[in-house]
């Protein structure tokens, strides 16, 4: 029990091989691209959604900010899709390894503050200051805020990580609790598989929220930046 | 004399009467297989009824030619790049790129997924299975 429920998220490795490259890219395969003006259904419907989400989200932005549309929408595009392929058996979700997270989260927070720092120095200073601090509390509230700004990529790629992998611990964890109850006490496994159906449904919307939430929150420090 | 080809609904070759389609050996090309129409009389004159083995498609090959014919293949990393696109074009102009496309085209290629993730991590699966000694 304890070697098979890690077992998931040991990167696959095929004869030496990394086959997570093959496993990462297979989402873009997903989204398939047209010239058309009227498509086929499939890219109609994702080109529908990606407009109401791009509405959504870059709303809030000025023209410099709304530069990142295209970074922003492929991030929520690939956070959501890797997350919700991942909930398909025995697959391999990339989104549980922080190396991974990290890697998405630290360039686009450090791109978003050192934009802020070269083209609005003083408004990105300001920030370490919230207003109307009494006079005594500033050397504390400037070192606080310093640390809660470069704690901002750690909490992106951690919150991620942490949401993807206990949520398919879960799911794991239960899942193995109602076939081993089965044997001993059908009602009790019956109300496992209402549990486990349940938790499914979370982890669905949890796949979709948490990219939702990376690429908002990313979003807001590029607008506190431009 | 070479008449234009109609096709119908179903995208196969229908030349006018007295006219039979003559369909290129050539591979597919991203869904596309260039045919024309020649006249009916000219029977047996016009058919190739020798290919040259590196034209054959691969139902059309002997099963005596078929080390040659694997071997003739083009292994360079364009030829298996080329291999792999029409390949997908061949599934996306089948399954998703038609007027009235249904679930079922992703549902295979997600069934194909998880089929594939099965066979990798079948080495540790089978330590699960229901068995009274492991």
């Amino acid at each position: 029990m304890n070697e098979n429920l890690f077992t998931s998220f040991i990167t696959p490795v095929i004869l030496g091989l990394p086959l997570v490259t093959l496993i990462v890219l297979f989402p873009s395969l997903l989204f398939p691209t047209s010239n058309r003006l009227v498509s086929n259904r499939f890219v109609t419907l994702q080109q529908w959604m990606l407009q109401l989400v791009s509405k959504q989200m870059m709303s809030i932005h000025n023209s410099k900010g709304q530069t990142w549309t295209l970074m922003l929408m492929s991030l929520i595009l690939f956070i959501g899709s890797t997350n919700l392929l991942g909930l398909l058996p025995h697959s391999f979700t990339p989104t549980t390894q922080l190396s991974m997270n990290l890697g998405m989260a630290i360039p686009l927070w450090a791109g978003a503050v050192i934009t802020g720092f070269r083209n609005k120095t003083k408004a990105s200073l300001a920030h370490f200051l919230p207003q109307g601090t009494p006079t005594p509390l500033i050397p504390m509230l400037v070192i606080i805020e310093t640390i809660s700004l470069f704690i901002q990529p750690m909490a992106l790629a951690v919150r991620l990580t942490a949401n993807i992998t206990a949520g398919h611990l879960l799911i794991h964890l239960i899942g193995g609790a109602t076939l081993a109850l089965m044997s001993i006490s059908t009602t009790t496994a019956l109300v496992t598989f209402t549990i486990l159906i349940l938790l499914t449904i979370l982890e669905f919307a949890v796949a979709m929220i948490q990219a939702y939430v990376f690429t908002l929150l990313v979003s807001l420090y590029l607008h506190d930046n431009t | 004399m070479n008449q234009p080809l109609q096709r119908s609904v179903g995208g196969e070759p229908v030349c006018s009467q007295g006219l039979r389609p003559l369909c290129s050996a050539e591979r597919e090309t991203l869904g596309v297989r260039e045919c024309t129409c020649i006249s009916d009389e000219s029977d047996g004159l016009l058919e190739f009824c020798d290919v040259p083995l590196k034209e054959k498609k691969l139902l059309e090959v002997k099963l005596g030619e078929l080390p040659s014919w694997i071997l003739m293949r083009d292994f360079t990393p364009s030829g298996i790049a080329g291999a792999f696109q029409r390949g997908y074009y061949r599934y996306y102009n089948k399954y998703v790129n038609v007027k009235k496309g249904s679930i079922a085209g992703l549902s295979m290629v997600l069934a194909a997924y998880v089929f594939l993730n099965y066979c990798r991590s079948y080495k540790e699966l089978k330590h699960e299975r229901l068995r009274k000694y492991h």
